[in-house]
């Protein structure tokens, strides 16, 4: 299984990419997507909504069940990847380029899990 | 404390995502995922080990009379070789369980029951038995479904021609499958062509090998219980506990062609069948049309008029949309209606459809 180093994770298994201008793209981990199964359903916030570090922000439903995707961070949705919406299955095939939402304005964060860290707290979990 | 059955170590050798299901440890999936096992099914082939299954003899000169008596249908031209659909009601006509009845001799028949009714309806049949023996032999007995429209080719490769049935619900007993001795079922719970192969607990094993090793150049793959569930889904099949419960008949599931209240005998249920009449609500299809999945267990309104609630759902690979089984209130059922189903807090838009979803051609 695949964790990129440059990212941050979470113990609710999103991870966490920071760009340039200080916003974040948040998604779920190569763990999560391959826990849930094939992805058939992705409910977004919308462009504009606050998101609340440690709330859901977001659900996936594979073909079994439904699951809550938790914000990692504090802020504003200032994007979010309408493509997921009509493909949700991006997730299970690439899920660090297949971003939820980019927030901006992040106020306040989980404790982030390094790479090393993650890893080694799924193969507790699994 | 679940219980394994005979192919367990199987489901890990082959990377099987293990649950429990009605008392069992079962593979949900394997690494091809629930929407690939699907698809294989619907267009090649899939094997599926379902020895959760509970099998039950019903044996003795009064054999028949005991089945026509404890189960709806009507098995007095059922021959010896064929097999027949059949709900079991408790005396207020709600659902025991339903189950498939196999006539395996002139005084002897083999019923199959769910898995998580397996303890409840041998102690059902044992308290309202009168005169045929019945026992319970499912942890002798292994079941290996192996569906989809390329399945008889793949079993010509291990079995005669004269040992595959050649009927939809028909069966040959005692027949060599690559040198394991079956019972060859033609049924399933898939919705497409296929078998259902009976045989010892001992065998399961090496005919699960056999019939993979047979079939993996056509695409044959292991399939799991979440594909299981999608496809009886798709092709309206009930699953006790959703659409059929001890509260809910089988003519309000929408099985009253199951329920013979005109056969010559008596059976358990039936003088509440007659008082209760024609049902007041009736199950129905529901197609997704909004955003959103359907699961069980969610109201269905009709304005703002709550008019039932669904019994299963989920995201049907092949037909690629959401679509749910409910029951309805009567009057509120119209074929081509729209209706909303709430879906965590949000009301999603479904069309009532006829079922089942899907038809093979």
């Amino acid at each position: 299984m695949n964790h990129p180093a440059e990212l941050s994770y979470t113990k609710s298994h999103e991870w966490v990419r920071e760009l340039d201008d200080e916003s974040v793209l948040v998604g779920i981990t190569d763990f999560a997507q391959h826990e849930l199964g094939d992805l058939v359903f992705v409910n977004l916030p919308e462009v504009g909504d606050d998101v609340v570090a440690g709330e859901p922000f977001a659900d996936v439903e594979s073909v079994k069940a439904v699951s809550d995707v938790y914000s990692p961070v504090t802020g504003r949705v200032a994007e979010i990847n309408e493509a997921l919406l009509d493909a949700p299955q991006l997730i299970n095939e690439a899920p660090y380029e297949a971003w939820f939402i980019r927030v901006e304005d992040v106020a306040d964060t989980e404790d982030y899990l390094s790479a090393e860290d993650y890893v080694a707290f799924t193969q507790e979990e699994a | 404390m679940d219980r394994k059955t005979p192919l367990y170590d199987i489901h890990l050798k082959y990377g099987g995502k293990i649950v429990s299901f009605g008392g069992y440890l079962l593979p949900v999936q394997y690494g091809s995922g629930v929407i690939a096992e699907h698809m294989a099914v619907r267009t090649k082939c899939g094997l599926f080990d379902v020895s959760h299954m509970g099998e039950i003899l019903c044996e003795g000169p009064e054999a028949l009379t005991e089945v026509n008596r404890l189960l709806t249908n009507d098995f007095t031209d059922l021959t010896i070789g064929a097999a027949r659909y059949s709900p079991m009601c408790n005396e207020r006509g709600g659902t025991v369980d339903d189950l498939l009845v196999y006539r395996t001799g002139e005084t002897r028949y083999l019923l199959v029951v769910n898995a998580s009714n397996r303890e409840k309806d041998f102690a059902w049949m044992q308290a309202h038995r009168e005169k045929a023996d019945f026992t319970d032999i499912s942890d002798t007995v292994a079941q290996l479904a192996l569906q989809g429209p390329l399945a008889e080719k793949i079993l010509l490769r291990l079995a005669d021609q004269n040992d595959i049935p050649e009927k939809y619900y028909t069966f040959k007993a005692g027949r060599n499958v690559g040198g394991v001795k079956c019972l060859v079922s033609r049924t399933g719970y898939t919705g497409e062509d296929g078998f259902e192969l009976y045989c010892a607990a001992g065998e399961a094993a090496r005919l699960w090998e056999l019939l993979l090793d047979a079939g993996r150049g056509d695409g044959l793959i292991p399939c799991g219980l979440g594909a299981r569930d999608t496809l009886r889904l798709e092709a309206a099949m009930p699953l006790y506990g959703h659409e059929l419960s001890e509260e809910i008949s089988p003519r309000e599931a929408g099985l009253g062609i199951f329920v013979k209240m005109k056969k010559p005998s008596d059976f358990i249920g039936k003088a509440a069948l007659e008082i209760a009449g024609a049902p007041a609500r009736r199950r129905a299809g529901l197609k997704v049309t909004g955003r959103g999945i359907v699961r069980e267990h969610m109201p269905v309104f009709a304005g703002e008029a709550q008019v039932g609630v669904t019994t299963s759902g989920t995201h049907c690979p092949y037909l690629g949309y959401p679509a749910a089984m409910a029951i309805l209130n009567k009057d509120a059922y119209a074929v081509g209606k729209t209706v909303e189903v709430e879906v965590r807090g949000r009301r999603v838009e479904a069309e009532i459809v006829p079922l089942p979803f899907y038809k093979r051609a």
